[in-house]
């Protein structure tokens, strides 16, 4: 129950938040912050609840789950579950929420009423995706993120706003449609083997598929996941997208959106199309690698501070879809990790940009230079958030990182050496970013403020999480390995079965 | 007591993260107390965990002391812990010495900067990383000071961060050294792949017992840890940062660029040394490195206008210098080498320091002169550091630490004749090229005007540093003249002992006598030249500006490598994979263009395009029936 009331709480507080906006400006943010703190509390519930039956006995398959009959003639259900992945992925959301509401705070002024309904509504949807185990509903969630993420870069974004969010649009439903086909087929199948249609994806894990067909459905799902994750060829609407998008909207889009391309290759390739995705595996590894390189080389050789940032995901992205298709527990365990830190460390990137958008009114890196002299705070945050997203030790992407690679290393030595080269490439983007805004001298002669209460209260909590999973990600890879170990056995499995 | 350890890398961490956080509204004299003080009680930490090792050493002569599980990724774990032996603890004594006195220093010589509590903050940040690197009982914990301290250089490269050169500099540093560190982060999966564990005693015990000597994969790990320590110490081929480091405050350049951070390459191969020696080539290449480079280095700090570039290349050679050492297998004299190198190079570059401040930021030799009645503590700083450095034979700390790896260079097992020449004429153009210094700086003329006379917080340091630069050397003193090697006994519980393999011609005797006329000859050399006949000008000859410039690898790697990914990045700034994509749309609204010209509105057109559409649909239809 408490899961229905996850998603719940956000739908209704979404449209509350809506109509607040006719009292006072500020309503709709309390409201928001107030259910997303709630939702928290109740995740943060369920990890202390469960955490310490880790460590001593075999924790169940879920741990919560909820299952009501919705349209039993085709055998679809509201069925939603939570194990140890999607709850990471849960308390990642409802972070990087409050996160995207502290930083809008001033930034969004204009009918702030249907902005913050928006934003509850796509975090509800990415909820949705963390949590559904029935593909039917599952679907209704991946749309469900689409619509308002249209609207919040449409309405609220920069001067190509209306490009970028066609073609966000464009990319996601193409693919979707894709994936849709596949989740009906996969129930088709089901009734031809079995008599009844079923979208429930327990019944499709032990279903068993002709080679041929278990490819062709996995190209289906994967076409969804890479887009949204995004692989290398198929990312260019992000850089559009991200950069044209309201501070918020990077934020969740970054932050969460991404994540759910990474989740879908963990929750469904992986485990239903275990042979196919066997057989993917070498050419989706080198997609992460070249996207690795590829997004960091791009990211180096942008104008745009946003765009920039926006390159650095594609390549942050190629860890985790290297690491997934390593597909040995390290290398999984560090592409949760690097989810995690990266919706973190790229989130704070641009809540910066936001941050100084709204004192310079650009995004361009040429007319910075020099910050760190009028603002010496929000500049050491910005430093370190940088060197988070470059990969140092001590903080989170690292982890990320060297798990992917020390996993990769196991499949092929090359392509880790290769994805290797990603921590010489982000340094140079990294540097570049530092050195054109905050170092140098100030030669447009900016005087802001430095960074008021709303920004530290984002950036404190941001660096104390990276800090956190960089020294000590223990409790998170505790939660995430029988959900791992889960995928795991699901392949091993299959490895027997055609033996 | 030992369980004290944690203390030392937590004291400057702890000042370090309240100077970041609120060192900008703190006085100066707190800032000043917080960043000092930190570090003398981390020393204080250091002195007292050495003296109890020595008094009772822990069993096996090390000492771990387990702090958490950093990660346990199913079969991946790792764990934080800080580990002790005599080679770390050699280590931590003298980082945190010498780092408190270079603290001290800096209490003055930055005591107008406006970035006073960043600097300490900075500084801080530093020795923690140092400290962790030293201590880590884990390649990955090392790996994490390694960065640390990677990042710290590149702050305070970059400390003046409003001039572009500065940062530029800076960025250099990172940049060339973070190549070494993806090979040595490449190098750690593949030990990790291939012995199952990131801990490095028993890294090194299952190396040995899994690997044969001289196995591919040995060579390999060796070979990868070896590109982390020349980028880290600056050798061939990835020297070309630390002379531009040296944009950075000087006391950043005493600590980082001289005594501390850039050893930290013979610190990782000394503390993998069992890997090294499963991998014969390697340890060959090591030395090789080391010989070619500490000669380059030295022809470099000959052709030198600028005093703190002389000082840098210097560095670069005198590391070259333990690099041979190490690839000769006398890994103990690297370590007493590098113990002198930190007392005598910290020296210098405090003293330098003085000579800039005294004369307004000056850097220039050939517009100093005449300083030695002027500031005649920095004169006898000079004078002893550079003896130190020039190895003048029984006084000074240099001419033990050197001579020995000049015996070790024949009589080590790795030892031949070529090495051993290479480490003369290092040693001749080591004197020649110190000595230019001191004649042109404090001989002569005045030309500058000094403004600023050193206080006491300088001053000290200076004279703490005078004389560790001279008793440093008697840790060591060779057992053929009578002397005892405690350093290398007491070194040897963690790295093998010293071998004499060869045993003449050349005999230890010879190779002092040698090396104390290299020390004569280069010094008469530098008397004629620049005290007699008093060159007034840097050379300006081709091989001159060659050996200035640092041999030309700054050119080489800007054209190969620089320009050719600037160039690259640029040409492809709005991606071509979004060229298809665009290709695509621009498509479809022809298509949609061309379409709407059939939308005439005539009726006409319609009912002919109507007629003729059913027409080729029924024949369509009765043809293919």
């Amino acid at each position: 129950m408490i899961l229905f009331w996850l998603v719940a709480i956000l739908i209704a507080a979404g449209v509350l938040a809506g109509v607040a906006a006719r009292w006072s400006d500020t309503a709709p943010r309390v409201i928001c912050l107030g259910a997303l703190a709630t939702d928290f509390g109740l995740c943060l519930g369920l990890w202390s609840g469960h955490y310490p039956a880790l460590a001593t006995i075999g924790p169940p398959r879920w741990f919560a789950e909820l299952s009501w009959n919705w349209i039993p003639q085709w055998g679809i259900r509201f069925h939603l579950a939570v194990d140890g992945l999607g709850l990471a992925l849960i308390l990642l959301t409802l972070f990087l929420g409050i996160m995207a509401v502290l930083a809008s705070w001033r930034g969004i002024q204009r009918s702030a009423g249907f902005f913050h309904f928006n934003l509850l509504w796509v975090l509800a949807g990415v909820m949705g995706v963390f949590l559904a185990v029935d593909l039917f509903l599952f679907y209704f969630f991946w749309e469900l993120m689409l619509v308002p993420m249209y609207f919040l870069i449409a309405v609220w974004g920069y001067e190509r706003r209306i490009y970028a969010a066609i073609k966000f649009f464009l990319f996601t439903q193409i693919s979707s449609l894709l994936m849709l086909a596949a989740i009906v087929a996969l129930a088709v199948l089901h009734q031809s083997a079995t008599g009844s249609y079923s979208f429930e994806y327990e019944d499709l894990l032990s279903m068993p598929l002709a080679p041929g067909t278990e490819m062709l459905l996995a190209l289906g799902f994967l076409a969804a996941f890479a887009v949204k994750l995004p692989a290398f060829a198929i990312h260019t609407w992000l850089p559009d997208a991200h950069a044209e998008a309201p501070t918020a909207g990077s934020v969740i889009l970054a932050g969460l959106l991404l994540k759910t391309g990474a989740f879908g290759m963990l929750r469904f390739v992986l485990p239903l199309f275990p042979n196919a995705a066997r057989q993917l595996a070498p050419w989706m590894m080198t997609l992460g690698v070249i996207g690795i390189l590829y997004g960091a080389v791009l990211a180096f050789a942008q104008t745009d501070l946003k765009r920039m940032v926006a390159y650095t995901s594609v390549s942050h992205m190629g860890f985790v879809l290297l690491g997934i298709f390593a597909m040995n527990d390290i290398a999984l365990q560090g592409a949760l990790i690097q989810m995690l830190s990266h919706g973190v460390s790229t989130g704070a990137l641009f809540i910066l940009a936001g941050a100084l958008n709204e004192r310079l009114h650009s995004r361009d890196l040429r007319s910075m230079g020099g910050l760190w002299d009028t603002m010496p705070v929000l500049s050491g945050a910005g430093l370190f958030f940088v060197m988070a997203s470059a990969g140092m030790p001590g903080l989170g992407d690292f982890v990320g990182e060297f798990l992917v690679l020390t996993g990769t290393y196991r499949v092929s030595p090359v392509l880790a050496a290769l994805g290797a080269l990603g921590m010489i490439a982000g340094a140079c983007y990294a540097l570049r970013l530092v050195q054109t805004v905050f170092f140098g001298p100030n030669v447009h002669n900016w005087r802001f403020p430095d960074a008021h209460w709303y920004e530290w209260s984002v950036a404190a909590p941001m660096m104390a999480c990276l800090l956190w999973i960089g020294l000590y990600p223990q409790p998170v890879l505790n939660v995430v390995r029988p959900a791992i170990d889960g995928i795991r056995h699901q392949i091993a499995v299959s490895t027997l079965a055609k033996r | 007591m030992l369980n004290l350890l944690w203390l030392a890398p937590a004291f400057p961490l702890a000042g370090a993260a309240v100077l970041a956080l609120f060192g900008s509204r703190f006085p100066r004299k707190l800032v000043s107390l917080l960043g000092v003080g930190s570090i003398g009680l981390a020393a204080l930490v250091s002195f007292l965990v050495g003296w109890s090792f020595l008094a009772s050493p822990p069993p096996g002569n090390a000492f771990l002391l387990p702090l958490w599980t950093w990660m346990d990724a199913g079969s991946f774990r790792a764990d934080f812990g800080l580990y002790l032996d005599p080679v770390s603890l050699l280590m931590l004594v003298v980082v945190t010495f010498v780092g408190f006195l270079i603290h001290v220093y800096s209490t003055e010589y930055m005591r107008h900067d406006d970035g006073y509590a960043r600097f300490f903050a900075y500084m801080n940040l530093f020795v923690a990383s140092m400290l962790l690197l030293v201590l880590g009982n884990n390649l990955l914990v090392l790996y994490v000071g390694w960065e640390g301290v990677g990042l710290c250089s590149y702050l305070l490269i970059g400390f003046w961060y409003r001039d572009p050169a500065n940062v530029r500099a800076a960025n250099k540093a990172f940049l060339v050294t973070r190549i070494g560190d993806t090979a040595f982060a490449i190098g750690l999966f593949l030990l990790f792949t291939h012995l199952g564990t990131l801990d490095i005693q028993q890294l090194m015990q299952r190396a040995q017992s899994q690997w044969e000597p001289g196995s591919g994969l040995a060579i390999a790990a060796a070979a990868l840890l070896l590109a982390g320590a020349c980028g880290k110490s600056a050798q061939l081929p990835l020297q070309t940062w630390l002379p531009d480091a040296m944009a950075g405050p000087t006391p950043t350049s005493a600590l980082i660029h001289a005594a501390t951070m850039v050893t930290a390459g013979v610190y990782l191969i000394a503390r993998t040394q069992a890997l090294f020696r499963l991998a014969p080539p390697v340890q060959l290449a090591v030395a090789v490195i080391g010989a070619t480079t500490l000669l380059m280095a030295a022809c470099s700090a000959l052709a030198q206008r600028d005093i703190k570039r002389v000082l840098a290349y210097s560095t670069i050679s005198q590391i070259g210098y333990m690099f041979l050492a190490l690839g000769l297998g006398a890994w103990s004299a690297a370590m007493f080498h590098f113990m002198t190198h930190a007392f005598f190079k910290a020296l210098l570059f405090l003293a330098a320091g003085a000579v800039i401040q005294a004369l307004h930021h000056e850097q220039d030799m050939f517009r100093m002169g005449g300083l030695r009645t002027e500031l005649p503590v920095v004169f006898w700083s000079f004078v002893i550091g550079g003896s130190a450095l020039a190895g003048l034979p029984l006084l000074t700390a240099g001419f033990f630490s050197k001579d020995l790896i000049l015996w070790q260079s024949w009589a080590g097992p790795n030892g031949n004749i070529w090495f051993w020449l290479c480490g003369m004429a290092g040693a001749l153009l080591t004197s020649l090229y110190t000595y230019r210094l001191i004649f042109l700086v404090f001989y002569g003329p005045p030309k500058a005007h000094v403004a600023a006379r050193p206080g006491l917080a300088i001053k000290l340091p200076l004279v703490v540093l005078c004389v560790l630069s001279i008793v440093g050397g008697y840790a060591d003193t060779p057992p053929h003249f009578g002397g005892t090697p405690a350093l290398s006994n007491f070194l040897n519980s963690t790295l093998p002992a010293l071998e004499e393999v060869h045993v003449g011609p050349i005999t230890e005797v010879t190779t002092a006598l040698c090396a104390s006329l290299m020390f004569a000859a280069g010094f008469s050399l530098a008397f004629v030249l620049y005290y007699r006949r008093r060159v007034e000008h840097p050379s300006e000859t081709a091989l001159a500006r060659f050996w200035s410039a640092g041999w030309g690898f700054d050119q080489l790697y800007d054209g190969v490598f620089v320009r050719p990914f600037i160039w690259l990045a640029a040409v492809n700034r709005n991606d071509v994979v979004d060229a298809a994509y665009a290709g695509i749309a621009s498509a479809a609204q022809e298509c949609s263009r061309v379409l709407r010209l059939t939308e005439t509105g005539r009726v006409r057109w319609y009912a002919s395009g109507l007629a003729l559409g059913s027409a080729v649909f029924l024949a369509f239809v009765l043809l293919t029936r």
